[in-house]
């Protein structure tokens, strides 16, 4: 593996609160070997909004569940790398050790919160659950603290409500539930695994906006992974890009959303409708993405990539600095954002 | 739910009514002579021939008879009354003598899946592919094809006879012991049921999301397993078991006959085989009513277990 993992804006070790490093995962299965993490790296420092954006099978959920250390294993192997919580290694921990982490420290959330929640325990039960084994309330404490926590996700009627069951309760709802169950440790780090897929769209924008508001006020960091780049804009501070495993680019959204400096973001950022360009047809990635257990040789995107040259065929691109602490995996990085920024 | 159970009710009166129907016509309405039947071999004088005609109403004939005894027999049934068998027995003794041989026999099957199947089932789901659980499926595969009509013999020649570690037949008035045998191979088939389908639902919690969100919420193993996935699972195999009691209850005619237990299955088979009529459709009408009332109990239940199902 030839990529450089260190990214630009790295500050000295231990810096940040959570730090991945050359991070590589794969599944071993009966028809072969997936390399589903390919060398990920990427931070978060206190308080500040991540994005990871990819398309399905590009590795960002499984990066999420390895930091969690909730994959299945067999057959999820994390063959090499570094998961670095306020400066110590997790993937060096016990079991125990891992799960004294888990929820108290850093929480997360899924995408399909009727699945998510155990359908036969009444959500009260289930948010009080982790208070009750973790924080070792008696069952009053526990009931009255979820309640609680039911208000801050705004849950109307939450004393009401506490005894009903999952599927009583509407998809915005029962995510709420999903949060405030996270939220019951105050954890300092949140993972939210695409938590508006599942949603109707103004629904989706409710709990971002709700997301946001915890964020800020529990002062909590929070990866937010997505497929959705219009999810991403009003909430992300910087944005990490992943494509067959790899993050191909990383920069702040600003910085990304004006000019993309991989073809692939490129591709993905010109692929959202537009109101103001009438009668064109959309324009799409061409081609899918790789079968994790047959990538392509060099860089990863060379076959659906418009800028496609023979080097990209032969070597893996190294992250490539282009200041501001944005970094892009292609060697064509400069000429692409030039491209960008010129449309 | 009362509403639910209400109706349920009410369509068991149906139900019943339409099965002892069908039963009562299957058993009589194809009988060529049913008082040479009573007889059997003996000749019948015409007065003993007039008297039976009398008392069963045999005077009136084609469907119209057959509707009219159908009535008088449901009359005589709603009154508590089963009748009598061909041997003058009072059928209502019978099943008082036989059903408590029975409901132990079934109890102690019902014990063994439990005790065994659904432990195993367990173990064996949260191991999957292990040789613990390949064994298992290689035995449950065995027990399943292993018909009753076989196993039974052979487990009361190899454990009863040859090794003499169970009494190979039971007799009247069974102590618990006796029927130990005749209720671990009873209990064999819902065993084997029982551990495929506690295992397969097992296996499939295991990999919900909801133990991905447990396990994320940093519980230990043994409550996410013991307290999220077990509940879970074990709402499909409670059921299978309410059910699997209900057929137990209803007598075992192989093993009953095989180990000479005195219970239902041994008397309606014993019915069928000497062509007693009354005896056969008695027993049936109220294994009908064993059956309909333990499904409702079993539909009830889970709606109890599982808070997503709601009766109307």
């Amino acid at each position: 593996m030839t990529i450089n993992p260190t990214p630009a804006s790295a500050t000295p070790e231990g810096g940040h609160l959570l730090e991945l490093r050359d991070l590589h995962v794969e599944f071993r299965t009966n028809e072969g070997v997936a390399r589903v993490i390919n060398g990920v790296s990427y931070h978060l420092d206190a308080g500040e909004t991540l994005a990871v954006l990819g398309e399905s099978g590009s590795g960002k959920s499984v990066t999420a569940q390895a930091i969690m250390g909730i994959l299945d294993t067999p057959p999820a192997f994390v063959r090499s790398g570094q998961i670095l919580y306020q400066g110590e290694d997790l993937l060096t921990r016990s079991e125990e050790q891992r799960r004294q982490v888990r929820g108290k420290e850093i929480a997360m959330i899924f995408q399909d919160a009727l699945s998510a929640l155990n359908p036969v325990f009444p959500v009260g039960w289930q948010i009080g659950e982790t208070l009750r084994q973790r924080a070792g309330m008696s069952r009053a404490d526990a009931r009255r603290r979820a309640i609680e926590l039911m208000d801050l996700v705004k849950i109307p009627g939450a004393a009401k409500r506490i005894g009903d069951y999952p599927h009583q309760f509407s998809g915005g709802m029962r995510q709420r539930v999903m949060i405030a169950m996270a939220l019951a440790l105050d954890p300092k780090v949140l993972i939210a695994d695409e938590p508006t897929t599942a949603l109707d769209v103004t629904v989706q924008a409710q709990i971002m906006d709700l997301l946001a508001d915890l964020r800020r006020e529990l002062n909590m960091a929070m990866i937010l992974i997505t497929h959705d780049l219009g999810v991403v804009a009003g909430v992300a501070d910087r944005i990490a890009v992943m494509y067959a495993g790899r993050i191909v680019e990383h920069a702040d959204v600003r910085s990304l959303y004006k000019a993309p400096a991989h073809p692939y973001t490129k591709g993905l950022l010109e692929s959202i409708p537009r109101l103001d360009v009438r009668g064109q047809e959309l324009s799409t990635i061409k081609g899918l993405p790789p079968n994790l257990m047959r990538i392509p040789s060099g860089c990863p995107f060379h076959p659906r990539c418009p800028y496609v040259q023979q080097v990209c065929v032969d070597e893996v691109p190294h992250d490539l600095v282009l200041g501001d602490g944005r970094t892009s995996a292609c060697h064509f990085a400069q000429e692409v954002r030039d491209d960008s920024v010129a449309r | 739910m009362f509403r639910y159970i209400l109706r349920r009710l009410l369509q068991m009166v149906l139900a019943f009514f339409g099965t002892t129907l069908i039963v009562y016509a299957l058993t009589f309405a194809g009988q060529g002579d049913p008082i040479q039947a009573l007889a059997g071999e003996r000749p019948v004088t015409p007065a003993q021939r007039a008297y039976l005609t009398e008392k069963y109403h045999l005077d009136a004939t084609g469907v119209g008879g057959f509707f009219y005894r159908y009535f008088d027999y449901v009359k005589n049934l709603l009154q508590g009354n089963l009748g009598e068998s061909l041997t003058g027995r009072n059928i209502g003794d019978i099943l008082q003598q036989a059903w408590p041989v029975t409901v132990r026999l079934a109890l102690i099957a019902l014990a063994v899946a439990i005790i065994f199947g659904v432990t195993a089932g367990v173990l064996a789901g949260i191991r999957r592919a292990s040789i613990f659980d390949n064994s298992t499926l290689v035995l449950t595969l065995l027990v399943l094809g292993i018909p009753t009509i076989v196993l039974a013999p052979l487990a009361q020649y190899l454990l009863g006879v040859k090794w003499q570690l169970f009494p190979p037949t039971a007799g009247s008035d069974p102590t618990f012991y006796a029927l130990l045998l005749p209720g671990i191979v009873l209990g064999s088939l819902s065993l084997a049921t029982a551990l495929r389908l506690t295992r397969a639902s097992v296996a499939e919690n295991l990999r919900a999301d909801y133990v991905r969100t447990a396990r994320s919420k940093g519980l230990v193993k043994r409550r996410i397993v013991i307290v999220h996935v077990l509940r879970n699972s074990l709402i499909p195999v409670v059921t299978f078991l309410g059910v699997e009691l209900g057929n137990l209850m209803s007598g075992a005619i192989i093993t009953e006959g095989v180990f000479n237990i005195p219970g239902v299955g041994f008397n309606l088979f014993r019915g069928i085989r000497t062509e007693d009529g009354p005896l056969v459709v008695g027993i049936v009408s109220v294994l009908v009513v064993v059956y309909l009332v333990s499904n409702l109990v079993v539909d009830v239940l889970y709606a109890v277990l599982d808070p997503r199902i709601r009766y109307e």
